[in-house]
């Protein structure tokens, strides 16, 4: 299986191409232990599915590229929801960087 | 077939203590992911059948990489980290470490059709991985889940294990 190079912008691409989605953004949250990257997904295609079900369609979505990298986290948000949240934070939304140290996966490979 | 961690009754006071940094852990295994998708799909009669045991041997479940009280990854801590704050009974846990049977590795994947460790069941239903934790931890959902399903230890046991800090 030809692995091609995953990137920050190369996910983002896919995400936007295969949901649809209307913001994407991706962080790379590397540590000691190979490729990991958090985001946050904003797409309509999200509407009227519960949190399990957004997951599922972008692991569905990035099943390959999920498969190549280490780690891997994602925020899920319609339109409408991703507009309150930066309402409400004052501009503060972006992806999930809970169980990172500091942003960063800290761990070894084994 | 699966070594399975029962949480100590330290449970809820270590889970809530803050967390130590993380020594080791990863999400994925690349040189595994390398095999052919046949391959990757293919799992035992065996396999499903234990997994199918430890899902239903406790109310709560956790796939996780390491134990409850040395969790091996960021995101199987902070699972752990989460399902102590809410309170959960230790009685009506389980945690199985993954890194201990590679079977139970790839397999909890495919059981689950989820990429990621950890994850979380209640009462044999997949609820997710540490994203959806975190996310139903802070908007309330999970506290009304684990009410629901009956899980969480009792005031008086909450009042003894605070006794004892």
């Amino acid at each position: 299986m030809a692995e091609t190079a995953i990137t920050e912008s190369s996910l983002k691409d896919a995400l936007t191409e295969r949901l649809k989605a209307t913001y994407v953004e991706v962080a790379d949250m590397s540590g000691g232990c190979g490729q990991s990257f958090t985001s946050l997904i904003v797409s309509a295609e999200f509407a009227g599915k519960n949190s399990l079900k957004r997951h599922r369609l972008v692991n569905s979505a990035l099943k390959d590229e999920i498969a190549q990298i280490h780690a891997w986290s994602a925020k899920c948000q319609t339109p409408d929801e991703y507009e309150k949240e930066m309402a409400t934070t004052g501009g503060n939304d972006g992806p999930p960087l809970d169980g990172t140290d500091e942003g960063k996966v800290d761990g070894v490979d084994q | 077939m699966f070594s399975r961690s029962i949480l100590s009754k330290q449970f809820a006071r270590q889970a809530a203590a803050a967390a130590t940094p993380a020594k080791a852990g990863i999400m994925f295994r690349p040189a595994v992911f390398a095999l052919s998708q046949q391959q990757r799909r293919l799992l035992s009669d065996q396999t499903r059948q234990a997994i199918t045991k430890a899902v239903a041997s406790a109310p709560v479940v956790l796939f996780m990489k390491g134990t409850p009280e040395t969790p091996q990854c960021g995101f199987s801590r902070a699972s752990i980290q989460i399902l102590g704050l809410q309170g959960v009974d230790p009685a009506k846990f389980a945690a199985f470490n993954v890194l201990e049977d590679q079977d139970l590795r790839q397999g909890i994947k495919e059981f689950s059709d989820w990429p990621t460790i950890p994850q979380l069941y209640v009462d044999k239903e997949f609820i997710g991985g540490c994203d959806i934790i975190v996310s139903m931890h802070q908007n309330g959902e999970l506290a009304k889940l684990l009410d629901e399903k009956k899980v969480l230890a009792t005031e008086t046991d909450a009042a003894a294990g605070e006794k004892k800090e």
